[in-house]
């Protein structure tokens, strides 16, 4: 039989009971819809992490502690990894083997948020101690006020930059901001210190957001703060961030701070250096790992579906008996009724599969940009490919789990099917 | 064109083994208008299964149109009822949810072709349903659905018509109309034309009756009178219906 009438015979059969249809319709059709859902967020947060490693600044290179593919805490404080020091740094400016390295900076982050305070306020942000150089490095602008400056670290000034969110939540506004007084606990510790600037806005949202911040100078922190400090006492530092004055300078000069590197630390290689390109595709990895873990998960409500799919046509199968021996009666080979219940099996998963489609987007869309408790919010992205894949699947799954009830269907024998009733 | 050599049939009901056909030899000839008569038990529905290459003989030789169909594999005795047979069953077995036409058409479906459609429409016209066409089986009679089967069994020109109780469901005027058009069917268009009942008043519109007990042949009988005798025996019986017959089997007949 032609296949088009097969459709719309199968069509037709799937209208008779229409309720019977929707429900087994339903299996496929959440299992599609979960699938797009779930992978959009997986991709979102591929993308969101991908956007926030482009927002650190262009052509940066970044070392930490710790040996390349050696597992450490990159922030530097939980581990005792504490290989870099204010000394690395300073041989990094001073060295003449990097011709193309236009300014260091060295940054020390508290890994988790610190709690500031000023007046009734309280904000949550993150501490980055750092020197003169971080603003230029990291392609930072201000708001309001000024930066700190060569002073400010040899002084040990006890004054602080304010990211923009920052501002907004202590004092309403940047300008308000400049000139107040500040107090920021960490733990046990707590440390008074003056507003002389804020950022201006960064945009990028997600976890450990740039406008939530605090900047201090590196020095002060250290000295101030006692945990800064190396177990041997020396100035570490958590990571040392280098802009290349030109992009496709980025791999050579990481070379080159290599180099550097290993003769300041007696060719022990105790550090990594990292591109922005090896962040992007740590993320994405991490990203990738994640739409599958998701998709795999909502691929598995997929697959209920199916056998919920094949429930009902096995009783399809046998209530439509007779319909099978007259269609055997009137010359129908195996295949023809094979073919016919395949297709059935397939339209249903098909036409499961587009309502399943349109849910996963509807629900990708409602979700994107929505915090949900998380207190960052949640970026999700529907690509074609998620939405082929899941199409695909619901066609695939029909043919599966129609096989065998069509199998069966076809291998009734004429006489015994015409005498049921 | 139909020809039996020793036919058994034989089923296994657990460890039993029961005789349904003990040794049928029969043959029948292209126009022929037979009825195959028997209590229930008697055979007659395993034979009507084997002549309708729905089932094979267990052994014995079974020929139609010249081909031994009793050692083809499934799919070529569905290729056979296809091109073969043309099935009328008692409890019409029509597809609920087809219209007329869809039914009559699904038979040449499964054969592949042109003008499907075509020769559905006037399949069905020449049962006199060309205004019923696109109507379901539930939305017609008894009498009514009983024709679309019949058009169903004759769009693809088979040999064979093979009636399996074709009026146990029907009341006694439309048996009337319905004997009608299988009478026309085999005088007007030479169509061979087997009925399988357990009713002598069926059997008496044949030509020859063969009776089948304990899965043999008791009695083959051909009817020394025309059937249109036969007829006129129920004509008090059917009244009307008959009337329009008549004319059209006196004069069509061949002599």
């Amino acid at each position: 039989m032609m296949l088009y009438k097969m459709m719309r015979s199968a069509v037709s059969e799937l209208g008779v009971n229409k309720l019977r249809t929707a429900l087994t319709m339903l299996g496929i059709v959440i299992g599609v819809g979960a699938v797009i859902a779930l992978m959009s967020v997986g991709q979102g947060a591929s993308k969101g992490i991908a956007a926030e490693v482009n927002a650190l600044g262009s052509n940066l290179l970044f070392v930490e502690p710790g040996a390349p593919g050696e597992e450490t805490d990159t922030e530097g404080f939980s581990t005792a990894s504490f290989t870099l020091t204010a000394d690395d740094v300073e041989a990094l400016r001073q060295s003449t083997a990097l011709p193309n390295v236009e300014a260091v900076s060295a940054v020390s982050q508290i890994p988790l948020d610190s709690q500031v305070t000023a007046g009734g306020n309280t904000a949550q942000v993150t501490m980055t101690a750092t020197d003169e150089y971080f603003m230029a490095v990291r392609d930072f602008e201000l708001e309001a006020g000024s930066y700190f400056s060569a002073q400010d670290l040899d002084r040990k000034t006890r004054n602080t930059v304010l990211g923009s969110q920052t501002a907004i939540d202590l004092f309403g506004s940047a300008e308000a901001a400049i000139g107040q007084k500040v107090r920021i606990n960490f733990g046990p510790f707590s440390l008074d210190l003056t507003v002389i600037g804020v950022m201006k806005e960064r945009g990028a949202s997600g976890e450990g957001s740039e406008d939530e911040q605090m900047f201090m100078p590196l020095s002060t922190f250290q000295a101030r703060v006692p945990f800064a400090r190396s177990p041997t006492g020396g100035q570490s530092v958590s990571q040392i961030v280098i802009k290349v004055d030109d992009s496709g300078k980025v791999d050579s000069s990481a070379e080159q701070v290599r180099s550097v590197l290993l003769t300041e630390h007696d060719f022990s290689e105790d550090f990594t250096v990292k591109t922005q390109n090896d962040l992007k595709s740590t993320a994405e990895n991490v990203g990738k790992v994640m739409t599958i873990l998701l998709g795999a998960i909502a691929g598995i409500s997929l697959f209920v579906g199916g056998i919920g799919i094949m429930n009902i046509m096995l009783v399809s199968v046998s209530e439509r008996t007779r319909e099978i021996g007259i269609r055997k009666a009137v010359g129908a080979r195996r295949n023809d009724i094979l073919t016919q219940f395949i297709v059935e099996t397939v339209v249903v998963t098909l036409l499961g599969g587009l309502v399943g489609v349109a849910l996963g987007v509807t629900v990708a869309l409602t979700i994107d940009g929505h915090e949900f408790g998380t207190g960052s919010s949640i970026g999700t992205a529907v690509t074609p490919l998620s939405v082929g894949i899941a199409f695909f699947v619901s066609a695939i799954i029909g043919l599966f789990f129609g096989i065998y009830p069509a199998f069966r269907a076809s291998r009734l024998d004429p006489i015994e099917a015409l005498r049921t009733e | 064109m139909i020809r039996l050599r020793n036919v058994v049939k034989l089923y296994r009901a657990g460890s039993v083994v029961v005789p349904a056909l003990r040794g049928i030899t029969l043959d029948i000839e292209r126009g022929d208008f037979v009825s195959i008569i028997g209590s229930s038990g008697s055979g007659k529905s395993t034979l009507m299964n084997i002549i309708g290459c729905l089932d094979r003989p267990t052994r014995g030789t079974f020929e139609l149109a010249g081909h031994d169909v009793s050692k083809l594999s499934d799919d070529q005795l569905a290729y056979a009822r296809g091109r073969q047979i043309g099935f009328v069953f008692q409890a019409f077995n029509l597809l609920p949810r087809m219209s007329a036409l869809e039914q009559v058409e699904l038979p040449l479906t499964y054969r592949g072709g042109k003008n499907q459609r075509r020769s559905a429409m006037k399949a069905l016209a020449d049962v006199g349903l060309g205004d019923r066409m696109h109507h379901k089986p539930n939305q017609l009679s008894g009498g009514q659905q009983q024709r679309v089967a019949i058009a169903r069994a004759l769009v693809g020109e088979p040999s064979v018509i093979l009636a399996d109780e074709p009026t146990g469901a029907l009341d006694t005027k439309t048996t009337a109309d319905v004997m009608d058009i299988f009478v026309r069917l085999n005088r007007v268009q030479g169509m061979t034309v087997i009925f399988v009942t357990h009713e002598p008043e069926v059997a008496s519109y044949t030509d020859r009756v063969i009776q089948l007990r304990d899965g043999m042949i008791v009695s083959d009988t051909v009817a020394t009178s025309p059937p249109l005798g036969a007829i006129q025996e129920h004509e008090v019986l059917w009244g009307p219906g008959i009337k329009g017959l008549r004319p059209v089997l006196q004069s069509e007949a061949p002599a």
